[in-house]
């Protein structure tokens, strides 16, 4: 799929000249706050998504943010504990006060719910199929008849089903 | 130009732990759809099927994660990292 794109006539261009380095790929931790393992301990601390530090929020996928103020975090911790000599778990654990105290653990346990939210497979196999055909009924126009937009609009709901449109708004509004 | 998979991997920095195979596949496993599914969506194109067994080679491993999201407990019958220091090193992030 991908050199599909990058063979493609709008994106070759653009490519001409560059040259493969690396072809690389990564599993990336989505888990959200409940998966957040130990942070540290005698000699090792862990930040960025190694220690889960990544928000799959459906709109966006946050996870520079948190690692580069996870790494801040880290750097500061270490630089304190290198002056004092002393690389132990005990002080190394500043390194998680800082966390919690920045907005990375505060973001992390907003969204706590996002992960379980995301699960739903209405968001990725219907919504989409529903926001399409209310936005086509919107635009496409090929000479039909004047429907009124509510009746449109509510039959593509009607496919979701508006229970299931009133529930997982819901679970959405309250995940944010 | 399309590179080949083997092309890509061959510009990828490894250090193969013949003795620790990281992934291992459930040869009992016998859903064709799933196994095909499998070996098609491998970036690395690791996974192989011929004459109804799977074949499974870790030395090219991406540690993606396809393989464990797409079949974890079916085909993929364990999914682990190499051991630290082995398996594909990234140089560029």
């Amino acid at each position: 799929m991908l050199e599909r794109l990058k063979n493609h006539p709008t994106v070759s261009p653009y490519l001409a000249g560059g040259k493969t380095v690396e072809y690389a790929a990564h599993l990336v931790t989505e888990g959200g706050y409940d998966m957040i393992p130990t942070l540290y301990r005698d000699n090792v601390l862990v930040a960025g998504d190694a220690a889960a530090l990544v928000m799959n929020l459906g709109f966006t996928i946050r996870g520079m943010d948190l690692v580069i103020e996870s790494g801040r975090l880290a750097a500061e911790t270490i630089i304190a504990a290198k002056e004092a000599g002393d690389y132990s778990a005990a002080t190394l654990s500043k390194y998680k006060t800082a966390l919690d105290n920045s907005f990375v653990m505060k973001d992390m346990q907003h969204f706590r719910k996002m992960p379980k939210f995301i699960e739903n497979h209405r968001i990725f196999e219907q919504y989409p199929g529903m926001i399409d055909e209310i936005m086509s009924g919107l635009f496409i126009m090929h000479g039909q008849e004047p429907v009124k937009f509510k009746k449109k609009a509510m039959a593509a709901v009607k496919k979701v089903g508006m229970m299931n449109l009133l529930k997982d708004g819901m679970n959405g509004m309250g995940a944010m | 130009m399309a590179m080949s998979i083997d092309d890509k991997l061959g510009l990828n920095r490894f250090h193969a732990d013949k003795s620790y195979p990281h992934i291992t596949v459930n040869q009992s496993f016998t859903d064709v759809k799933e196994i095909e599914r499998v070996v098609m969506a491998c970036p690395a194109k690791l996974y192989s099927y011929n004459d109804g067994k799977i074949g499974f080679n870790h030395e090219g491993c991406l540690e993606c994660g396809t393989c464990r999201v797409l079949s974890g407990g079916k085909v993929v019958e364990s999914w682990n990292h190499p051991q630290g220091g082995m398996g594909v090193e990234f140089r560029h992030g």
